[in-house]
């Protein structure tokens, strides 16, 4: 179905051509999944695999809708996790950020200390946060510690990267501090701050998860991960599956809200933005 | 800083100068000399062009005048105007880049210097109109930089330092990017505005051509430590048009300035 399509994009004008190649390059990864869940399916019957080794997909798509009650409540849970560690690691970062803008030395003083804490695996941190802290505080507290130090840095980035030209222009201008930094830096470093925001979005879900999975093995708990752990103990593996698959759509769902958002936000002026549109 | 022997005032107001380097010098901090010693009297609507190979402090000079930074030694003195409210300010700046804020519409970066002197948005308007009037540039101030062509940037950046109606007018090499035919326009326009508006330009170059159609005077700098070697008056039937550019009088200020320039990069490697 493909071939005659591509073969006739050589001869059609560019515009059509790039159509045709988008087309082509969407549907790609679609037939992919298609033909990896046929081919999952098939081995599953023909083999006769029981469930409780590999659930067939069909199988796992009938435990979702069956335990959606469940795993809906389970899913809840984890987005509200997530988006609060995201919250407090966006205004956290980008605070920060600023404080050390501010300060050359708050910055030498603090910023090691950040970075510690970013390459500190965070599975290794979670026990220690569950002794010390409620469960509902500790899952928040990893995701925020996973997702602060990418919107941390690349603030940090960009509102160094002002325009020099520009700045002096602010100097020339008798702008007041609080001035440059809403009209000047803020702006400027718009760009980086949301490239930041959107790694961050990915991270928090991921810090929330393995809070979870931490905090399940203590026996308490109701995330998505805490269902997987759950799950496993019981050799429920095809609702192991269910929440997995629930946790892939949410992390590609959250990433693509703050695409979004940052393409809304500059499509206007920047660079980065305006490239995909022409 | 007090106790140095630099300093900054505005004690020059009956010689009608508007600008007045005193045996300034501008050191880094490694101890190298950019500039000077240096004495540079600008009369109050004076065009005066500086000329020389980079590197020879040129643009080190207009930072000094606009108080961007200090002189090492010597004195800075600049005319303030009597006047200072509603944002008005007595120099405007033109980098050698157009330096618009890309994610602010045309409207927005004209209108910066007013909104950072807290003038109102009902009174900056006029202002900004006039502004972007000057510079024939009405129909896009709604557009952002990125819209807009090399030259139109740079007349946004002019009308943004014309929106505070500033005595004297520092502009570094604010053409030279642009392609010659753009910039032959751009300096009649300049030429226009500034015998309407009346303005002191102090106008840095690295063009003798440019240098001589724009200027009253034309200071030549050498290079490391940037001094002035020489002056020439550019004297000529104002005001000057296109008909100056293929005049034998042209050419021959052109010859002029070009010899003058030759010692200070006689002896450079580039």
């Amino acid at each position: 179905m493909i071939a005659p399509n591509a073969s006739r994009s050589v001869a059609a004008p560019p515009s059509q051509g790039n159509g045709a190649a988008r087309l082509v390059r969407l549907m790609l990864p679609i037939i992919v999944l298609a033909a990896g869940i046929g081919v999952w399916e098939l081995v599953v019957r023909l083999d006769d695999i029981q469930p409780y080794v590999l659930p067939a997909p069909s199988a796992i798509f009938a435990t979702l809708i069956r335990d959606w009650g469940v795993l809906s409540q389970s899913l809840l849970t984890t987005l509200l996790t997530t988006f609060e560690g995201f919250v407090a690691a966006a205004i956290g970062g980008v605070a920060l950020a600023l404080l050390f803008n501010l300060s050359k030395w708050l910055e030498y003083s603090l910023f090691p200390y950040a970075v510690v804490l970013q390459v500190t695996p965070v599975i290794a941190i979670a026990p220690l946060l569950l002794i010390y802290l409620s469960q509902s505080t500790a899952v928040v507290v990893c995701a925020f510690i996973v997702a602060f130090f990418p919107v941390l840095s690349n603030t940090t980035l960009g509102l160094s990267s002002v325009d020099r030209n520009l700045a002096g222009l602010f100097q020339l201008y008798g702008a007041s501090p609080l001035q440059t930094l809403f009209f000047l830096k803020l702006p400027a470093a718009l760009p980086f701050v949301l490239g930041g925001l959107r790694i961050a979005g990915g991270l928090s879900l991921i810090g929330a998860v393995v809070a979870e999975i931490a905090a399940g093995s203590a026996g308490a708990g109701s995330g998505l991960a805490y269902r997987i752990a759950e799950s496993g103990y019981r050799l429920n593996i095809p609702r192991m599956f269910a929440a997995l698959l629930l946790l892939s759509v949410a992390g590609i769902v959250i990433y693509g809200l703050l695409a979004l958002t940052s393409h809304l936000l500059l499509r206007r002026w920047h660079e980065s933005a305006i490239g995909k549109e022409n | 800083m007090a106790n140095s022997p630099a300093s900054r005032g505005s004690g020059i107001e009956p010689a009608g100068l508007a600008v007045d380097l005193r045996d300034v010098v501008k050191a880094y901090d490694n101890g190298v000399v950019a500039l000077g010693p240096i004495n540079l009297a600008v009369r109050r609507g004076e065009f005066v062009s500086l000329l020389g190979p980079s590197g020879c402090g040129k643009s080190t000079a207009l930072r000094l005048i606009a108080g961007l930074s200090n002189p090492t030694s010597g004195t800075v003195e600049v005319a303030r105007p009597a006047r200072t409210e509603n944002g008005r300010h007595p120099i405007g700046f033109v980098f050698q880049e157009p330096t618009l804020m890309p994610w602010a519409t045309v409207r927005e970066n004209v209108r910066l210097p007013l909104k950072l002197a807290h003038v109102s948005l009902s009174e900056s308007s006029e202002r900004i109109d006039a502004a972007l009037a000057q510079v024939g540039l009405s129909e896009f101030a709604a557009s952002h930089p990125r819209e807009l062509s090399g030259g139109m940037k740079m007349r946004v950046s002019l009308a943004r330092a014309l929106v505070t109606d500033p005595d004297i007018l520092l502009m570094d090499e604010p053409f030279a990017a642009l392609d010659e035919i753009t910039r032959f326009r751009l300096n009649n326009d300049l030429l226009a505005l500034w015998r309407s508006l009346y303005k002191t330009v102090i106008f840095v170059t690295h063009s003798v051509f440019e240098s001589v159609y724009l200027s009253q005077r034309v200071l030549v700098m050498t290079s490391r430590p940037g001094r002035i070697a020489t002056e020439i008056g550019v004297e000529t039937a104002e005001p000057r048009g296109e008909e100056f550019r293929t005049s034998a009088d042209y050419a021959g200020y052109c010859r002029k300035v070009s010899e003058a320039l030759a010692p200070a990069y006689s002896g450079q490697s580039a």
